[in-house]
């Protein structure tokens, strides 16, 4: 069925479908949204949602891993300084492998303050074993966010997913979407049966014991597998989703990639700019396409170096920056991920559009620009740099 | 099902729980933590009237008690505070500097 939703009611919708037995409720901008309708179609009866109000999203976290633990399916939406406030919970559900369901609306992680899109907050989370699913549309919110608790929740994989989208860019502006009827997902969602709860009273479990270093190593071994078995089990999730919904998804899209030589590779709703700026690039002839990254963690790292294979020069378009003096979180994992290759296309990263700094489709045009002069000359110039920002020097 | 009495230091992580988890009530009966001991109770039968002060007294539960009479302690368990030996109004425990003699 059709309508026209912000991304931040796609997922609330998603939820009321879901129907939830517990949610770890607190509002930060731009996510507040999520909870505020859920709590209307909880206080309307339409779910029988456990909904609980709690100090802090410190403490929302907490809800929901111990609502979880406690054999419950658990969900909670946040940004910025909130999933910061969440950061040791965070390691604490991956760790404990309880599948717990996150909406991150991404929004700057303060300073100085800002309420507007970059992916800092989620890329600050980026290695607490979490599985990371970037939209670029409501659509996908809407999609991502009904795939998350099959994945999370196979028993192989257990683990943490965290959905995420642009704020307001997708969170508040409406758009077209096709929504699934509710019967379609809940039977494609399915029971949470954990093999082990805490209410299980044939044998009463123990979640989270201290763990000494004869133990430790091997649990983060056991969670680490769990995160690369994690992949198979995402692409078993968008087939099966496809069948009920149409669509297709796979750890990225490749948007004219099939003889591409200049490429972007980048998260979230800069998508739909940066297609744009292809589309008009290859109306001029030029070989530009696109990667947009949808799944982050587990890193399709293997799967992203054969798609890049055959480019000439690429460049990885970081929202977040990073401070490692040397590129940002994508540009680390891309660059890793095309050392295997034989032969490698040049590679640059520019850091754009935080605190909700605007990218235009000429901006892209400026990037593929620069691509096309490496790729011509050879001469890579500066790797690492910022674009949007104002300057005595000229930028691209 | 992985049972704690199973594992051990020299297990493989592919038979380890996930994120360690425990799916048994009083596992702790099975581990040896009395190793952590520097101080060791010396339990003096003769002068012990039985009274039970020092049994709730302890916080690892490392004083049993059999038909309502105290025995020798658990050293597999006891941590040589020394509370029981605060507690006793009889002067039934003494403390020994060390942890080995007793285990
Ligand atoms: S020394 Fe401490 S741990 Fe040991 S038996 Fe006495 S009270 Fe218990
Ligand atoms: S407190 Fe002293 S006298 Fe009483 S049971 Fe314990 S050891 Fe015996």
């Amino acid at each position: 069925m059709s309508d026209r939703l912000s991304g931040n009611e796609a997922v609330a919708y998603a939820l009321k479908q879901i129907n939830p037995d517990v949610m770890g409720a607190f509002p930060i901008t731009p996510s507040t949204e999520i909870p505020e309708y859920f709590a209307q179609y909880v206080a309307d009866g339409e779910v029988n949602t456990e909904y609980v109000t709690v100090e802090s999203e410190h403490s929302s976290m907490s809800v929901c891993i111990a609502a979880q633990a406690a054999g419950a399916r658990a969900v909670c939406a946040t940004s910025s300084a909130g999933l910061a406030l969440m950061y040791e919970l965070l390691y604490i559900a991956a760790s404990c492998r309880l599948p717990v369901t996150l909406a991150c609306v991404n929004r700057a992680l303060s300073g100085p303050i800002n309420i507007n899109n970059d992916h800092s907050d989620s890329m600050g989370a980026r290695d607490t074993g979490w599985i990371q699913i970037y939209a670029e549309n409501n659509q996908e919110a809407y999609d991502n966010f009904l795939m998350a608790m099959p994945i999370g929740e196979t028993p192989s994989v257990r683990l943490p997913v965290m959905t995420c989208m642009d704020g307001f860019i997708t969170s508040h502006a409406v758009e077209n979407i096709e929504l699934l009827e509710t019967e379609v997902v809940r039977k494609f969602i399915g029971e949470y049966n954990p093999e082990n709860y805490l209410l299980k009273k044939e044998n009463p479990l123990a979640v989270g014991p201290y763990d000494v270093s004869p133990y430790y190593m091997e649990h983060k071994v056991l969670e680490a597998e769990a995160m690369k078995a994690a992949k198979a089990r995402i692409l078993e999730v968008a087939t099966e989703f496809e069948k009920i919904s149409g669509r297709r998804y796979g750890l990225f899209e490749e948007y004219r990639m099939e003889d591409a030589e200049l490429a972007l590779v980048l998260i979230g709703s800069t998508a739909g700019t940066a297609k744009a700026a292809v589309d008009k690039l290859r109306e001029d002839g030029v070989k530009a396409g696109l990667i947009k990254i949808r799944v982050f963690r587990p890193f399709p790292g293997e799967e992203l170096a054969r798609a890049l294979a055959n480019t000439k020069a690429v460049a990885v378009m970081d929202k977040s920056e990073g401070f490692s003096a040397n590129g940002g979180p994508l540009f680390a994992e891309t660059r890793s991920a095309l050392y295997d290759l034989k032969e490698r296309p040049y590679l640059i990263d520019i850091v754009y559009g935080l605190g909700g700094r605007d990218v235009k489709t000429e901006d892209i045009e400026k990037v593929f620009g620069r691509l096309a002069n490496i790729a011509a000359t050879g001469e890579i110039g500066p790797v690492y740099t910022h674009m949007g920002q104002r300057s005595k020097e000229e930028n691209a | 099902m992985i049972y704690a009495k199973d594992i051990n230091e020299r297990t493989p992580w592919q038979e380890l729980t996930p994120g360690g988890e425990i799916y048994e009530p009083g596992t702790a009966r099975l581990f040896n933590t009395g190793t952590w001991r520097t101080n060791t109770p010396v339990f003096h039968e003769a002068a012990c009237k039985h009274c039970m002060l020092c049994v709730p007294f302890c916080p690892d539960n490392a004083i049993p008690v059999q038909d309502g009479k105290r025995l020798d302690f658990d050293f597999m368990h006891c941590k040589g505070c020394g509370i029981c030996e605060n507690v006793c109004p009889f002067q039934a425990i003494t403390m020994v500097s060390g942890g080995a003699p007793n285990e």
